[in-house]
């Protein structure tokens, strides 16, 4: 299915997809949205150059190939325990920095986020690993 | 409006039964969704069902308004990514398979299971 | 006492790291441990004599109340004095006799564990340890038995015997647990404490029948006897071992160790002593016209275990102390017959009486020690064998109620027992040699006639002195088996009175059966072929045959059940799930109530239709496209009804999800086959029958489902604080990622499993 149309709508399309998949993911929390969310509407993207180019294409052109998605985001995920752990409280426990930024607002940034965009990396690389593992066996 | 979603979950129910007693493998996985689907309607529905109360709270507390039991839903939610990644490993399954032995049917994995003792034995 | 054990542990091993030159006397070694040990046990007579009761106590597991505790009383130090005195005699004899086989390390290791347990299971005060030390011996035993292995009866036999008393101790464990609800502990001395609470209580019957199965089956009494004539495949040293202080006497063991909790009961009385007197009778009754000299044995060993069980059962002062001696006469003289036999055997290369005969010439010594043992076996004066015969006939005669009976029979086993004492040694030694085998060389310098020398002369000491044995060991024994037992008193001589009247009667006609049975050649033959008749009904056979045919019905099952057709194990599944469900609601009388029947949308009824029209579309399109197409229509569908009912995390990840799934089907259905119509239409009509059976039963559980209030506690406890505490306003995610993020973590890692085994299971070049 290598169309041109496809592959050159493909180009803007992809950027679409992901920035809307990070945007999900960050207002998770407080809307709907989140890492699972976020992680498969960024493997989106991949579908659909998936079926602009061929398999092997788009593997070739991964700079970051599942795997690595995968390896990334179980780090992220038993990072976020870490600072928990340091702080003396249970294991899962979360820990907040709040910072107020005047006019656009508090920000929080607790351990529970990063938690969230470890699922995102980890939703990333299992999709994308199915879907290139299926396409590319023939 | 809940007889008819009951109604809905059996149907789901029954379907995925019919398919997972089918030979042909593609039927057997899409009958493993219908069965994952219409348990997670199940558990969806156990919970009772308030019609549009989304469940988030204010930043002050959550009285007075009514909202849905979040808690089946956050469960639903890990068991949908989850048939996700059952549904994919079967059709890697059923793939490879087919590349073995060619074939769609499931009751050739008995015989060749038979075939390969049989050699063995001798 | 616990380093004694632990000695055995490390010999057992440390014969494997012995230089070359002393390994060729590693059975020596284990000789001189096991007279260390004796000698051990010795020293303690006089601590014992005193009343003293030894323990020692390992803390193991605490919490469940299993602790190593060992008690040394009168009764075990007998028992351990056995144990390692006998086994001194059996590892110097099997030193010599066992030189010529391969393998006599392992054998040497498995007898030195075997002995090691033994005496592990007598020193136990808790029965949980007791039954661990009794499997032990099983399993060993069996070892030792399977010691030829290319032999198929030695396997056979070993194989039998482990069923046998494998099975008994499971219902000996069984027992030991069900009685020990009672007291709440499995330590012997608070058994004893509470004992009025377990006799009275109504699981004394039930726990007492399961104690005595592991008894009946360990100590080969009827109907589990057969297994000891089999057993006979063992090297002869290991039969020597067994039949004499160990294995088959454990039953005996625990009898009278358990005699302070469940005895004196008219239960056990019965139970017991009727056992007993079969097995006592049926013994010496088959071992009359063998004429092999290994199962003559076997089978007196049979009648001698019949009798210790009998006089357990009798349950009197004067019986047990019976009892207790008769344990020491019996281990004497029946490990020095089994070590003359297989003397024998090596000397004459036979154990068939009929290559027998006239060797008191050529083996005076043997000669000598197998009739002291023999007149031993028989009760015949100055043995030691005689007191225990006098002291067991006593015990009858003072029996009150059904000991006429039993007193009848007893006499009958026991001139029995003298025929065969008497053709034992006639027969070997006496009878003119009708064989042209040659007759085998002079005996003096066997190293094998060292032990059972040693052990015919205990037995005639013994006997002629028997106040050695009465006052120190039988006495103490005695005391920890029954309470306030006063002295025992051994006399060789005790007058006339009517059990010297029996005795004398006893051997008269003990001698008259023996005239008749060697001089009439026709009368013997008969006889033979009569039992052999009976015996055709082997029980030991039926019990193989039976093993075989469960085997083949556990065969048969597994094929059926184990069919291999994918459908049917889904479909059995499936019906016994509907079936189970169904009857629920049946049996529950559930009553299906519909809470707010509201008003439904005309969109909501349009989705709904539609979904279902995509859903029987899905189930029978021959298109494999309009198939997986109809299953996203679904999958959206629901969706929507999520999002209808405010969850909306839910339906889009419901949307995103099923959008992959459609997808990752196309990919792969590209490269499939087309539908084929594998089934006919009576299997889709079955089917369909049982996926709407299935169906119906959902909506039910579904209806009931919604009608119960769950407690609300979880839930409401996410909302409260999930923006107190986990600054987060969407409760789902917030569940999610904090409240509930270890489940979360256990999900991604399936997930990422799943996508590795998907990336290897089809990479390319793969093998299959």
């Amino acid at each position: 299915m290598n169309s041109g149309i496809l592959q050159i709508a493909e180009k803007y399309l992809r950027w679409l997809f992901l920035v809307f998949a990070i945007f999900a993911l960050f207002r998770g929390h407080n809307l709907p949205g989140g890492g699972f969310i976020g992680g498969l509407m960024a493997a989106m993207a991949f579908v659909f150059r998936g079926f602009a180019y061929s398999a092997d294409e788009v593997y070739q052109s991964m700079k970051i190939k599942p795997e690595t998605y995968l390896v990334i985001g179980f780090t992220a995920v038993i990072l976020s325990f870490v600072p928990g752990m340091i702080a003396g409280k249970t294991f899962f426990e979360g820990v907040w920095l709040s910072a107020d930024l005047g006019q656009l607002g508090l920000l929080k940034l607790g351990t529970p986020l990063l938690f969230d965009i470890g699922i995102f990396l980890v939703v990333i690389g299992v999709t994308v690993l199915f879907l290139f593992s299926l396409k590319r066996s023939d | 409006m809940e007889i008819i979603m009951a109604i809905f979950v059996g149907i789901l129910y029954a379907a995925g039964v019919y398919l997972l007693l089918r030979r042909s493998i593609l039927k057997f996985i899409i009958g493993i969704l219908f069965f994952s689907n219409a348990t997670n309607l199940l558990v969806f529905l156990s919970a009772g069902l308030i019609p549009g109360g989304a469940a988030f709270v204010g930043e002050k507390s959550a009285n007075g308004t009514v909202l849905t039991d979040p808690l089946p839903q956050a469960l639903v939610l890990t068991a949908v990514v989850i048939g996700l990644g059952v549904v994919a490993f079967t059709l890697a399954l059923k793939y490879k398979y087919f590349e073995v032995s060619g074939t769609d049917d499931l009751d050739e994995m008995k015989q060749e299971k038979s075939e390969t003792n049989l050699k063995e034995e001798k | 006492m616990v380093v004694s054990l632990l000695l055995y542990l490390m010999f057992s091993i440390g014969i494997f790291f012995l230089p070359k030159i002393l390994r060729k006397y590693t059975s020596v070694w284990i000789a001189f441990l096991q007279v260390g040990v004796f000698s051990f046990f010795l020293t303690r007579i006089p601590n014992i004599i005193n009343g003293e009761v030894l323990s020692a106590a390992i803390t193991w597991v605490p919490a469940l109340d299993l602790n190593l505790s060992f008690i040394l009383d009168g009764f075990s130090l007998s028992f351990a004095l056995l144990i390692s005195g006998i086994g001194a005699m059996v590892f110097f004899y099997a030193q010599a006799y066992m030189k010529k086989y391969a393998g006599t390390d392992r054998f040497i290791l498995f007898l030195t564990l075997f002995s090691g347990a033994m005496l592990g299971m007598v020193l136990s005060e808790n029965l949980i340890q007791l039954f661990i030390f009794w499997e032990l011996t099983s399993v060993l035993s069996f070892l030792l038995i399977t010691f030829f292995h290319e032999k198929e009866e030695a396997r056979k036999a070993a194989f039998q015997s482990l069923y046998i008393t494998a099975f008994g101790g499971l219902s000996l464990l069984a027992g030991i647990i069900l009685l020990g609800t009672i007291p709440g502990s499995y330590s012997l001395n608070e058994w004893i404490a509470s004992a009025e609470a377990i006799r009275e209580s109504s699981l004394y019957l039930p726990g007492l029948l399961l104690i005595l199965l592991g008894v009946v089956t360990k100590s080969a009494q009827f109907p589990f006897h057969f297994w000891l004539p089999g057993a006979m495949q063992a090297p002869t040293p290991v039969s020597s071992y067994l039949h004499s202080a160990t294995m088959v006497k454990a039953g005996f063991f625990l009898l009278a160790r358990l005699h302070p909790v469940l005895g004196g009961t008219s239960e056990w009385m019965y139970i017991i002593s009727s056992v007993g007197v079969i097995t006592m009778f049926m013994g010496v009754y088959f071992a009359v016209t063998k004429t092999e000299l290994k199962s003559i044995l076997a089978y007196t060993t049979i009648n001698a275990l019949g009798v210790l069980v009998l006089l357990m059962g009798i349950d009197t002062q004067l019986s047990i102390k019976a009892a207790l001696l008769f344990l020491f006469v019996h281990a004497l003289y029946k490990a020095t017959l089994f070590m003359v036999a297989g003397l024998i055997d090596k000397k004459a290369g036979t154990k068939e009486f009929s290559s027998l005969g006239g060797l008191a010439r050529t083996m005076p010594l043997t000669f000598v020690i197998t009739s002291l043992s023999a007149l031993s076996m028989a009760g015949i004066p100055p043995m030691l064998g005689f007191l225990g015969k006098e002291l067991i006939y006593e015990a009858k005669v003072q029996l009150p109620g059904i000991s006429s009976v039993i007193l009848v029979i007893g006499v009958a086993a026991n001139i029995l027992l003298v025929a065969v004492s008497l053709t034992f040694i006639y027969r070997i030694f006496l009878v003119k040699r009708t064989t042209d085998k040659p007759i085998p060389k002079e005996d003096r310098k066997s190293w094998l006639l060292l032990a059972p020398a040693m052990l015919a002369i205990l037995s005639l000491l013994f006997g002629l002195f028997p106040k050695i044995l009465g006052g120190t060991l039988i006495e103490s024994a005695l005391g920890s088996v029954i309470d306030g037992a006063g002295d025992v008193k051994l006399k060789l001589w005790h007058g006339f009175n009517d059990v010297f009247f029996l005795s004398l009667f006893t051997v008269v006609a003990g001698f008259m059966l023996t005239y008749l049975m060697n001089t009439k050649q026709m009368l013997l033959k008969n006889w033979q072929a009569f039992n052999e008749r009976i015996v055709r009904f082997s029980l030991s056979d039926k019990f193989l045959s039976g093993v075989d045919g469960f085997v083949g019905f556990a065969d048969k099952k597994t094929q059926i059940i184990q069919h291999g057709y994918h459908r049917y194990y889904i479909m059995t599944i499936m019906v016994l799930a509907a079936v189970a469900m169904w009857y629920q609601f049946y049996a529950s009388g559930a009553q299906l109530t519909i809470n707010n029947p509201g008003t439904i949308p005309y969109y909501m009824a349009g989705l709904v239709l539609v979904s279902v029209f995509a859903v029987v579309m899905a189930m029978f399109s021959r298109s494999r496209l309009a198939a997986i197409v109809a299953m996203g229509v679904v999958g959206y569908g629901i969706a929507l009804v999520f999002m209808y009912y405010g969850a909306i995390d839910l339906a889009i990840t419901q949307i995103l999800a099923e959008t992959l799934i459609v997808v990752l089907f196309v990919l792969v259905m590209q490269k499939m086959p087309r539908f084929l119509r594998l089934s006919d239409k009576k299997q889709r009509v079955r089917d369909l029958v049982i996926a709407i059976g299935f169906g119906t039963v959902m909506t039910l559980v579904t209806i009931q489902s919604m009608d119960i209030s769950l407690q609300p506690a979880i839930s409401d406890f996410f909302i409260e604080n999930s923006w107190s505490k986990a600054f987060g306003k969407n409760v789902v995610n917030v569940i999610l990622v904090d409240f509930r993020a270890m489940d979360t973590l256990g999900e991604i890692i399936v997930l990422a499993v799943a996508a590795l085994g998907v990336s290897m299971l089809l990479k390319k070049g793969g093998k299959a």
